[in-house]
């Protein structure tokens, strides 16, 4: 390797991972957090078995896990504009990602929350306390810890499917990479550095949850 | 009276479980469901607490009636908030302490400070001998431990009817007798229970009425007398001479 690419991969680092600080991360963890408040009430509507939003619920699953997220991404930014509907690029990736991981998401919490012996919520409902109060207090806990593993697979997965938000353009890591490699033409090591920050930011997060979940084993 | 079922059916799928089965609890009785399995015992006393839904009947609590095939989520919630289960199972909180555990329907439902339901919950959990456990985790209790902190947790709300689905069948041999006592504790103390239980020898110490259901209908009733020296139906007398045997 020659001395002229180690400077260019030198320079380019903090001009890839800026965005990536600003943007991608940003955009990873608002857009979970959202999700997970979706998939929350998704996977509660379903136990609680309410008819007609049963069936809503069901209908989002199928229509967000079934469709790539790539198109999803477009038709937010690029083809809601046409319905009179005109979003910003990063507003529009925030709806397409958090819309995709609740209805995901939704799916392990509602086979956590499942996992939990139904005894549980009899025994809840015996005690004077609400569907809403056993589930918060009793039910929820416990199937977080069950849920946890899986979740964070879906948050890490999200953080690498933010690199798709370029195409509708947002400014994130791997649209800032494009850019220089664009300039530079050295794409190889360029984007092969931008995949090593990618994978150290997973590689924090694997340290994470292999600390949350020992945190969790903790007690019961 | 206090609480009374009439003509309770129930069917799961094509299988009649309850054929018009009936139940009346005075204040202070311990009333025993005997029965062999699939008699309907433990349908008919999940029904009186709406953790299963009948097709017909009515129950009244004090002074409600309701039609048990249309009972609102709030008559359900206000008859729970006057009575307490113990299930076979315990179906303790799993992520709450012993302590924990009994207090949840205080501070939860009836909204009792935490310190002073902390309060109420140690007197109970030592009435069930268990002074010594207040921070363990199920897990972390024997199956009798577990069931007294049920227990415990049944009593704590000071329920006017407590309800026990074969409170010792899960249980080893050894450590039936833990419970059984506790259980006997309370009898004394005068608190209304229905027990469905194949405990006779204890059915018999305890309770002051006897329900023998078969097939969906309650085939006899009586004081544990009547039932137990002197059952009049044939189908009775066998079920207990093979439950004795």
């Amino acid at each position: 390797m020659n001395t002229s690419i180690i400077s260019l991969l030198i320079n380019s680092f903090w001009q890839i991972l800026v965005p990536g600080l600003e943007i991608t991360i940003p955009l990873t963890l608002i857009s979970f957090f959202l999700g997970i408040i979706i998939a929350i009430f998704v996977a509660l509507i379903q136990i609680a078995d309410i008819s007609v939003a049963k069936h809503i619920a069901r209908f989002y699953i199928w229509i967000f896990r079934g469709t790539p997220l790539l198109v999803q991404l477009y038709i937010i930014f690029y083809g809601l504009p046409s319905l009179g509907v005109q979003l910003a690029a990063i507003p529009s990736a925030i709806i397409a990602f958090s819309l995709n991981v609740g209805a995901y998401t939704s799916e392990t919490l509602r086979a956590a929350i499942l996992s939990v012996p139904k005894g549980q919520l009899e025994a809840g409902y015996c005690a004077g306390l609400t569907f809403i109060q056993t589930m918060h207090r009793i039910i929820l806990p416990q199937a977080f810890k069950v849920a946890f593993p899986p979740l964070f697979n879906s948050f890490i997965s999200l953080v690498k499917d933010t690199s798709l938000a370029a195409n509708i353009t947002v400014l994130e890591m791997f649209m800032a990479t494009q850019r220089i490699a664009a300039r530079t033409y050295e794409p190889f090591a360029l984007y092969c550095e931008v995949g090593a920050i990618y994978l150290l930011f997973c590689t924090v997060l694997t340290k994470v949850q292999i600390y949350g979940e020992r945190k969790l084993n903790n007690e019961w | 009276m206090i609480l009374k079922l009439e003509n309770v059916h129930k069917k799961f799928g094509n299988t009649e479980i309850l054929k018009g089965v009936g139940l009346e609890v005075n204040k202070g009785d311990v009333v025993t469901i005997l029965g062999p399995s699939g008699s309907g015992k433990t349908t008919l006393l999940r029904i009186a607490n709406f953790l299963e839904k009948a097709d017909q009947g009515t129950l009244q609590f004090d002074d409600l009636h309701l039609q048990l095939g249309q009972v609102s989520k709030k008559q359900m919630r206000s008859v729970r908030m006057r009575t307490g289960f113990v299930f076979q199972n315990y179906n303790l909180f799993s992520n709450k302490t012993a302590l924990e555990n009994v207090i949840e329907g205080l501070i939860t439902a009836r909204n009792i400070p935490v310190k002073e339901a902390e309060i109420i919950g140690k007197t109970v959990l030592e009435k069930v001998g268990l002074a010594s456990r207040y921070d363990f985790y199920p897990s972390q209790l024997s199956g009798g431990q577990q069931q007294r902190v049920g227990i415990a947790r049944a009593m704590a709300t000071e329920p006017e009817v407590i309800f026990l689905d074969e409170p010792t069948s899960a249980l080893d041999p050894e450590l039936i007798g833990e419970v059984l006592n506790v259980i006997k504790k309370l009898a004394i103390e005068g608190t209304t229970m229905v027990i469905v239980t194949h405990e006779i020898n204890f059915a018999e110490l305890v309770s002051n009425k006897v329900y023998f259901i078969e097939n969906g209908v309650v085939l006899e009733t009586g004081t544990p007398q009547d039932i137990f020296y002197n059952p009049k139906e044939k189908r009775t007398q066998q079920f207990l001479q093979r439950i004795r045997r």
